[in-house]
């Protein structure tokens, strides 16, 4: 009756349009940084679920389902990302969606990010990294979750 | 995802099911109708939908979780569409409703989607009735919608619900006689929240003054603190008695067959609207043409 | 040249109180040659301008400085910020500081202690120790000040929402140490204003922390007479992104919003306001920053002396700690972090801080190692002792730029106070998000500038490097989480739990009613109720405060 259809996501100007979570796990209350990725998001025009902070991994993955993201932009300043992180992966794999790619960024140490992308996180910032960068990298994981 | 799994993830109320059927029926896709001929309808025919709208500022999100909070207690499994503005200038929007409302993020009976405008003029309505209806087919009994309530889309939005609260608050600077008179209209029930603040109780007085004109049901003013929790049950009560009575006079019917239509006008325009983009780009029509003319043109060939 | 009458003065009286309490540091300071400096320049006219916005240090308003002789008296205390994993690792710290020359504690406290739980709660997995020390109950706070006598030492601790719990803690201590309560000396930051816009670490809605806030005022004044209850700040608020005018205006609208409550509490103006302290931010501009601290000063002496009528000097004075901008440390060349930090150290000494935070250059990568931290300390004591700006008191006056910025400043940040004012207070603004959106927009056009390009960050969007060495970098040790829980698990057990379920109920009945919660909390404490015992208490009254984003 129905065929089966391949879901592509074309990237017209008035339909389709890339969704991403942003919000801060755990107790760290600076949300700048996060704040400010939200706006540039939203001024490079993708629709940002902004969630904010002292959120737990689960509702952050309870809520980028729902809300059907391509990807979660995550920060963390205090030294809690090793933890975190993966957290948010872990519990987007447990609700079934371990495809929603997570990017972070904050204050982390080189040694870390290997460590944290062996975990699934795809990208990570850290402090200085321009914002174009940031932009283009969450450009890729959308492309990417929606053609796959 | 395929299309099967899909429609048997909505069946099962998997919430990324519910969540991959909202962003298709948004975009336009292929799968949309297959979707929505999904539904099941007599779920969406019991289904109550409150709009929640007012100015910024007045609560509106912490009331609708509060509302959300005192829903839970009687087990109701609910809906809720925050709808916020996109960017003229960018296209994209920050969609910041749920903040208020993410200690509900892990509860699976309560289904949360934030949607933006995307600078329709049409469209927004039929998006959000559609998600409206995944959201009733998958056993939502209450849906919320909430939007800030000062431009036309968000005022058609309104429509679509069978229950709409006005929410204000005291010192925000309006003037009730500023208001635009088409909040007012559509209000259901009027509710003055921060109800503890300096100037609640005038407000409520000036509102009382103003009630809709010619309803049969009397428009009475609510009084909550959202923050604390105070008055939600009681609002709630009203909302349930103002349902009843819409129930017994054919109101809601009335109002969900005028819902009905003005989605489908909104979906002919939706439908439409690439097509006769495409078409008026292929003409090149000249700048000294009549565009009332052009557009009979065009509209006859169709 | 005859001095002015004003000036003679001020010779008189107020300079002469502050030598016979202490005299300046040298007999006479002179320069390399021998000659003579100055203690205080002025213009060779004292006119009725200079008189009215400048005046002399140590009196209205202040300008100048708060006490008559500034640095040449004592140097500003050099109080630098630690405290990561345990508090037996802290302890060790600080040690350090003090044989290093430290002249004061400061204390940072882990992200669940400033949010109030314990380090055993689901809320605190992987956050414990990280950015600071973890203290679950008073047998942690012994760990901390063991072998430091508290009565030698001044003790800041950044602790905002949980604050009388900390503060009740500390004295316990100082109590089992034999030292009696009024010698203990110290400051409580106990600012939840600018937690909701700023730092994040609120617990309770700012009703009920304002209530708790009063409570220790009313305390400490009659208890602790020479703690600071209260470090309201601006650090935060400009580390969040917002300008110099706005840190000040910001700040000064929080103190006068405690002042009110205070004050509507039944609290004695001329009492409670001398213990009023401040802290600020030194950034990198440092002209702006030198004319921010003096205009702060300046437009505080009047709000307090105009708005409420406080009558003693000592309620008039803007005293404060300054800590450089962490926001302006790069990850990149960190080696050029201690050159900004020497620049906004130099800000905050010309600006007359009574106390001072230099930030290590490894910061922007982790907590900074035993060897940046000295780094920072040496920048300030170099300062005090190599550079001479603290051998004569504010030395920038009559700068036709530092006046006019003064002016300035004052001029904007009370403009925008009033505007705060007139849309219904700080508390409404809050709740409104007048105040977050302000900050947010001058972050957010701070952080295009630097995108675009228009603001150049050394090392970062210009004169970049590649760089390969990695700087060793501090780790919290993971096991630190399992032995603090553990520790927790042995004070629960071996302390008298019914004792701690009376305390915690009697806190409970006092806090649904309206009477001073400090004497109930400093019981609790004593019993070793943990700190998230005593929250969740007051969270159960009080409620929690939802972020509106």
């Amino acid at each position: 009756m129905f065929n089966q259809c391949r879901l592509r996501l074309k990237m017209t100007e008035r339909t389709h349009k890339k969704r991403v979570l942003v919000g801060k796990p755990g107790l760290d209350g600076h949300d700048r940084g996060a704040k400010f990725i939200a706006h540039a998001l939203r001024d490079a025009g993708f629709e940002v679920v902004y969630t904010g902070i002292r959120r737990s991994p689960e509702e952050i993955a309870a809520a980028a389902i729902q809300e059907d993201v391509h990807a979660i932009g995550l920060s963390s300043l205090s030294g809690a990302h090793m933890r975190l992180f993966p957290a948010v992966v872990e519990a987007l794999s447990k609700a079934g969606a371990p495809e929603i790619p997570v990017l972070g960024g904050g204050v982390i140490p080189d040694e870390d990010i290997v460590a944290l992308k062996q975990a699934g996180i795809v990208e990570i910032f850290t402090p200085g990294t321009p914002v174009d960068t940031i932009i283009k990298a969450f450009h890729e994981a959308c492309e990417k979750k929606s053609a796959g | 995802m395929t299309i099967d799994r899909l429609l048997e993830g909505l069946k099962a109320r998997d919430p990324r099911a519910i969540g991959r059927a909202i962003s298709l029926v948004e975009n336009g896709d292929d799968c949309a109708e297959a979707i929505l001929s999904s539904l099941d309808e007599d779920l969406i025919a019991k289904a109550t939908v409150l709009g929640i709208t007012g100015p910024p500022g007045a609560g509106k999100s912490t009331l609708t979780n509060a509302i959300i909070s005192q829903l839970r207690l009687s087990r109701k499994r609910i809906g809720i569409i925050a709808i916020d503005p996109t960017s003229p200038i960018s296209g994209g929007a920050i969609l910041g409703d749920r903040i208020r409302m993410m200690q509900h993020a892990t509860d699976p009976d309560v289904v949360m989607r934030s949607m933006a405008t995307r600078g329709r003029l049409g469209g927004l309505c039929a998006t959000a009735g559609a998600a409206l209806r995944i959201m009733a087919s998958c056993g939502c009994s209450t849906i919320i919608i909430e939007t800030v309530g000062v431009g036309q889309s968000e005022m058609d939005i309104i429509r679509l619900a069978d229950i709409t609260l006005l929410v204000l608050a005291p010192g925000l600077g309006d003037d009730i006689q500023a208001m635009k008179a088409g909040l007012l209209e559509v209000a259901d029930l009027l509710v003055v929240n921060k109800a503890d603040c300096k100037g609640a109780d005038i407000l409520a007085m000036d509102l009382e003054a103003v009630i809709r004109k010619g309803s049969p049901i009397p428009t009475k003013v609510s009084m909550t603190v959202a923050t604390e929790s105070k008055g939600i049950k009681e609002l709630l009560d009203r909302i349930d008695k103002v349902d009843s009575e819409h129930r017994e006079s054919g109101e809601r019917e009335k109002r969900r067959r005028g819902a009905h239509d003005q989605e489908v006008l909104d979906w002919c325009l939706e439908i439409l609207r690439p097509k006769l983009l495409a078409e008026i780009s292929k003409r090149k029509l000249p700048l000294l043409g009549d565009p009332r003319l052009e557009a009979k043109k065009i509209l006859a060939e169709q | 040249m005859a001095k002015h009458p004003k000036f003679a003065q001020w010779e008189e009286n107020e300079l002469a109180k502050s030598l016979n309490r202490f005299p300046e540091r040298k007999e006479k300071f002179s320069n390399h040659g021998g000659a003579e400096i100055p203690r205080l320049a002025t213009p060779e006219k004292i006119d009725t301008e200079y008189l009215e916005k400048l005046g002399f240090p140590g009196q209205y308003p202040f300008t100048r400085g708060v006490q008559p002789t500034m640095y040449r008296g004592r140097l500003w205390t050099m109080r630098q910020y630690a405290g990561f994993s345990t508090a037996a690792e802290s302890n060790k710290r600080y040690r350090y500081l003090l044989d290093q020359g430290t002249t004061g504690l400061s204390v940072a406290f882990d992200l669940p202690t400033q949010i109030g739980y314990d380090s055993d709660d689901p809320m605190s997995v992987g956050e414990v120790g990280k950015v600071g020390v973890a203290i679950d109950s008073l047998a942690d706070m012994e760990t901390l000040f063991d072998q430091i006598p508290l009565d030698k030492v001044s003790t800041s601790m950044t602790i905002n929402s949980p604050a009388a719990v900390l503060l009740a803690m500390y004295v316990a201590v100082g109590e089992k140490q034999g030292v009696a309560a009024e010698n203990i000396k110290g400051t409580i930051q106990n600012d939840v204003l600018k937690e909701y816009v700023a730092r994040g670490t609120y617990i309770f809605p700012p009703k009920p922390s304002l209530r708790l806030i009063t409570n220790i005022f009313q305390w400490c004044s009659q208890k602790t007479p020479a703690f600071n209850t209260i470090s309201i700040s601006g650090y935060h608020i400009r580390e969040a992104g917002a300008t110099a005018v706005q840190e000040v205006a910001f700040t000064l609208a929080n103190g006068c919003t405690y002042v009110q409550t205070a004050l509507d509490a039944g609290l004695e103006l001329d009492v409670f306001a001398r213990r009023l302290a401040f802290f600020f931010n030194a950034s990198s501009d440092l002209l702006e920053e030198v004319a921010k601290f003096r205009a702060a000063r300046r437009l505080w002496a009047r709000l307090m002396k105009e708005r409420f009528g406080a009558k003693h000097p000592a309620s008039l004075m803007l005293r404060f700690h300054t800590q450089t901008a962490g926001n302006t440390l790069t990850a990149q060349q960190i080696d050029n972090n201690i050159v900004r930090v020497t620049i906004q150290a130099l800000a905050a000494v010309l600006g007359g801080t009574q106390s001072l935070h230099t930030n290590s250059k490894d910061e922007a990568h982790s907590l900074p190692t035993e060897e940046s931290v000295r780094t920072a300390l040496r920048t300030q004591q170099i300062l005090a002792h190599e550079s001479g700006v603290a051998d004569t008191i504010d030395p920038l006056a009559g700068s036709y730029f530092i006046e006019s910025l003064t002016d300035r400043i004052e001029r904007d940040a009370l403009s925008l106070i009033d505007k705060i004012e007139e849309s219904g207070g700080v508390v409404k603004c809050i709740e409104e998000g007048f105040i977050q959106r302000q900050i947010e927009n001058a972050a957010y056009q701070y952080q295009q500038e630097i995108e675009r390009g228009d603001r150049i960050i050394v090392g970062v969007n210009k004169f970049q490097i590649k760089e390969d060495k990695k700087p060793p970098l501090l780790r919290v040790d993971p096991e630190v989480e399992k032995t603090q829980v553990a520790k927790l698990a042995a004070v629960k057990s071996n302390r008298n739990n019914e004792q701690v379920s009376r305390m915690l109920a009697g806190l409970e009945t006092a806090a649904r009613g309206s009477e001073n919660l400090m004497p109930h909390i400093y019981d609790c404490v004593k019993e070793y109720a943990t700190l998230g015992e005593i929250c969740n208490v007051l969270r159960k009254v009080f409620g929690e405060y939802k972020d509106r984003g």
